[in-house]
Formats: C-alpha cells, structure tokens, sequence
C-alpha cells in the first residue's frame, strides 16, 4: 500500500535560511502522528511543503505517491488562524460551505449536495448546534471545531491540523483531541496533528514527529521522547522527565523547560 | 403628493438619473460584499480617488471623463492586485499612491484651464447630466463585470474567507485579487458617476457593509445589499427632485441613517462585537 506520506532526506530553504535538513519518515494510512517541535523549527514549513505551497530545495516528499500539491483534493488542512470575518454576521455554515469544492469556476450556488455535505461535515465535527450563529461571535472551542469542520468537508484521506489546541482552555482541549481520535476511527483517515503540548496527545498518537534544530524524528513516544534523542535533535543536553501520565522536556543546562511541552 | 413624485418621472433627465443610479447601485453592492470580507476598503476608496485623476487626464488628452476614469481606475486596480495582498492592504502603500495621483490629477486640472466646474461634478457627481450614451456604456459596463464576476465569484468567496486554504488547492491568490481589483476599479468609476469620487464610499461599500453586519448567508447579504442600495439611491433622487438639495446629499444621508440603525441592531440586538 502506498504510504500517506513518505519522506526521504528533505532539506528546505528559505530566505536564505535552511530550515529541515536530512528529513526521512514514512507515515502510514489511517495513523495518528503528532507532530511537535519549539516554535519555529520548521512544523508549518513542513505543513506548507506537502500541500505544495513551499518549494523543497533537495530530497523527495510524496503524498499518497504523488507530488506535493498534486493530491490536495484528499487533503484537509485546519490552518493556524481562521478569523478574517470578524464584523460581520457571515454564520458557521456559511463559511463551512464556501470551502466545499472552493476551488470551482462560478457562482457559489449551494445546491442539495452541497448543503448534505456542509450539514454532515459541521455534524462529524461536532458543530451543528451553532453552526447558524455568527462566526465571528462565537467562543475560540466553537471556532476551532467550525474549522475542523471545513477541514472534513470533501472526505479527505489526510487531515493537516496546524495547532489546533492553541486558544483552547484544557476541557476543550480534550474533547477535541477525544473528538479527532473518534472521527480517524470512523472515516479511517490519516491525521497529522501540530500541537505546542506533548501531554493532551499521548493517548491517542501512534507515533510522533519531533521537528527540532532542522531535523527530524519519527517514532513511538517511548523512541522519541527520550533524553539522548532530543539531545541529538536540540544539539544540546535534553533531559525527559516521565510521570504516570505526563511527560516533560527540559533543557539539562539551563532548567528551562522546553515550551513545545509545558503542560 | 404620490402625482407630484410621479410627475417627476416625465423628466429625461429624472428617468436617465433613475436607470444610471440603480445599475451602480446593483453592481456596487455585488463588488462592495466583496470588499467588506476581503477587508479592502481603503483599496476600494483610493481607486475612486485615483479617478480624478483619469478625469482630469483625459480632458488634457481629448477623451471623456468616463473614459478616462476607467481607465486609470482599473490599472490602478491591477497594479494593486498585481503588488500583492500585503501591500494593497497596507494603508501606507494605499495613501502614497492614492496622494501621488490626486497630486497629477491637480496638475492636470492647472493644465487644461476651465475645467474646474467639471471638477465639481467629478467630485461630488452630477447624477442629473447624466446622458443617454453615458447610461448605454454603464449598463454594458455593469454586466461585463457582473458576468465576469459570475465566472469566479466561488473562487472568490472561497479566497477571501481563508486565503491560506485556497492557496493550498491551487487558486493563484495574485490573479484572483487582480481580477476582483479590476471589477472593483469598473464598479467605483461607475458609481462616481451617481455620487461623486469623493463619496463613492457610500454606494460601494455602504450597502454591503450594513447587510454584512447582520445577514448570516452570502446570498442573503447580496440581496439585502443590492436592496439597500437601490432603496437609498431611489428615495436619494425624489428627494432631490422635492427639495431641491442635490441626490448626493439624500443618498449619503438615507445610507447613514441605514448605517446607525444597522449598526445599532447588530450591536445590542444582535450582539456582534466589533
């Protein structure tokens, strides 16, 4: 079967800057992979090179088999930030529904098809209930799963999740991690989860893909998530610390704790 | 008194100013959504302004105020789409250009003397001159931008509301904001022809500003906005007709008193913050 996503020995520049060298993982179809890393190590870079948007300098990256930007029809992608219609009354469903094939020559007519779709997208997410409120007025949790329902929208075989946690107090943070594991069992699709925090993820990720100083790790949170791994990755002293149900990373030199896991 | 409204309409100049309002009206309110969801209004605002310019411009080379308008309005419209969304929507870029050529336009007005009554009409529109040719060439120009719209108006809706997304399914942002700059451009020369340069504001973005705060669908907030906009340009000239003052004034007037009775109701009643 061809793997989701298959990666060998990407390197990524830009402005000048390398920002992933030497990047190898091959993701599986209908995995759950948690992709952490500190702020600006390249996460959403990574994001934006399989969707095409991000020209890769050297090594090959394959989505579903395909060149990246070549299969962005199977692809849902949740961005960082979606609150350009903040003033005007524009609902939930609305915005759901211009996403629907958006791509399309002509008027945005919603026929019967389409609202079927938009109302089961807004349903899988968990959105119905206010899916004909404004979005600009309602609260960051309701916002967060109005975009996991437009990333659900054309039945995609991958969903790209760029921290979709972020703004969400920890009671949310659940049940949308819980929400997101229920739907990949469901529809079996494949899930690529950017998140700042470790913890909320452990029970649900099959592997994890920690992206740090340009290079990358691909493994079980047991391989990963472990002192002489994210020493080599950080290039410097990392140490793990493990409890019953949290794991957190802290720099050995400077007993600062590493922000990609604070809880 | 419903007689002596009507008797108006046996006036050329009355009907002419009837049919070149509504067609702005229309097509304003179509562009002008668009405007307030992709947050361009500033945008929208100089490329009126840069018409003065156009207007003042063509006196010098021989061609009419119209022509002259639309022409430099809708380069000035690709040049922004071209330069990106940043730039356009940076309000620096915006004001340099926009005070670079309303600094040519005066130029062009010092040049080509006795042009300065025309001016006044640029500026603050002349709704009542308007001639039976001009309303020919604003009602092709209206439908050539709406069917052009019509064409990628999805796309459009998609783009503006998550420019990211459509980006990751192939749209070229560029071409789409081009295009839509260039509608815009048609859509603001056409309308300060019924208003004026300086309150093209009203006609383009008024209407669909007000709708946009408290119609949930696109094409509720379409409707609602082509209705306002004719409502306020209509009622704007039998004012005018009945006192006297001129229709830029009542349709100003009629469009703000919209805009506070709106913006009260999305505000206590309806509870959108800005």
């Amino acid at each position: 079967m061809t793997p989701a996503l298959s990666i060998r020995d990407l390197g990524i520049r830009m402005g000048g800057r390398q920002i992933l060298h030497g990047v190898s993982a091959e993701i599986h179809e209908g995995e759950f992979i948690g992709i952490f890393g500190p702020n600006g190590a390249g996460k959403t870079t990574l994001l934006r090179a399989l969707l095409g948007l991000c020209p890769i300098s050297c090594g090959e990256l394959l989505v579903f088999g395909k060149s990246p930007g070549k299969a962005n029809h199977s692809i849902g992608y949740m961005p960082q930030r979606g609150d350009s219609i903040e003033g005007t009354a524009l609902s939930a469903r609305s915005l759901v529904s211009a996403v629907r094939r958006g791509e399309s020559w002509g008027i945005p007519w919603p026929s019967s098809a389409s609202r079927n779709d938009v109302a089961l997208a807004l349903e899988l997410a968990g959105a119905s209930s206010y899916a004909d409120r404004p979005f600009s007025v309602l609260s960051p949790g309701e916002k967060t799963r109005v975009m996991l329902a437009q990333s659900l929208i054309d039945k995609p075989r991958l969903v790209v999740l760029d921290e979709p946690l972020a703004s969400l107090d920890p009671k949310n943070q659940m049940l949308l991690v819980e929400h997101i594991e229920k739907l990949r069992k469901e529809t079996g699709t494949t899930v690529l989860f950017i998140a700042h925090d470790i913890n909320p993820l452990l029970g649900v990720m099959d592997r994890v893909l920690f992206i740090a100083g340009g290079g990358a790790a691909l493994g079980t949170v047991d391989e990963v998530i472990t002192a002489p791994s994210l020493t080599r990755l950080y290039g410097m002293e990392m140490d793990v610390i493990k409890t019953d149900k949290h794991v957190f990373i802290v720099s050995s030199e400077s007993n600062v704790t590493e922000a990609a896991c604070h809880a | 008194m419903l007689d002596q409204l009507l008797s108006n309409f046996s006036y050329d100049f009355v009907r002419n100013a009837f049919f070149a309002g509504s067609i702005a009206a229309i097509l304003g309110a179509v562009v002008g959504y668009f405007v307030i969801i992709r947050n361009v209004g500033f945008a929208a605002h100089a490329l009126a302004h840069i018409g003065f310019t156009g207007a003042t411009g063509a006196a010098l080379f021989g061609l009419s105020s119209l022509q002259g308008m639309l022409l430099i309005s809708c380069v000035a419209g690709a040049l922004m789409g071209v330069s990106g969304n940043k730039l356009h929507r940076s309000e620096l870029a915006v004001g340099m250009v926009l005070s670079f050529a309303l600094g040519v336009g005066t130029l062009f007005l010092a040049l080509y003397k006795g042009f300065a009554g025309q001016a006044t009409s640029i500026l603050f529109g002349n709704i009542f001159g308007v001639s039976h040719s001009q309303i020919v060439a604003t009602l092709v120009l209206a439908i050539l931008s709406l069917v052009a719209l019509a064409l990628f108006s999805k796309r459009l809706l998609f783009a503006s509301l998550l420019p990211e997304l459509a980006e990751s399914r192939g749209i070229s942002l560029t071409g789409l904001s081009s295009a839509f700059m260039v509608i815009l451009g048609i859509a603001v020369t056409l309308a300060s022809q019924v208003v004026g340069i300086l309150l093209v504001f009203t006609l383009v973005i008024g209407p669909a500003g007000i709708a946009a705060r408290f119609c949930r669908g696109f094409w509720s907030s379409i409707l609602i906005s082509i209705l306002i906009g004719l409502f306020s340009v209509w009622t704007g000239i039998l004012l005018a007709c009945v006192t006297n003052w001129p229709p830029s004034f009542w349709i100003t007037a009629i469009i703000f008193t919209l805009y506070l009775i709106g913006e009260t109701l999305a505000r206590y009643v309806f509870r959108l913050e800005r």
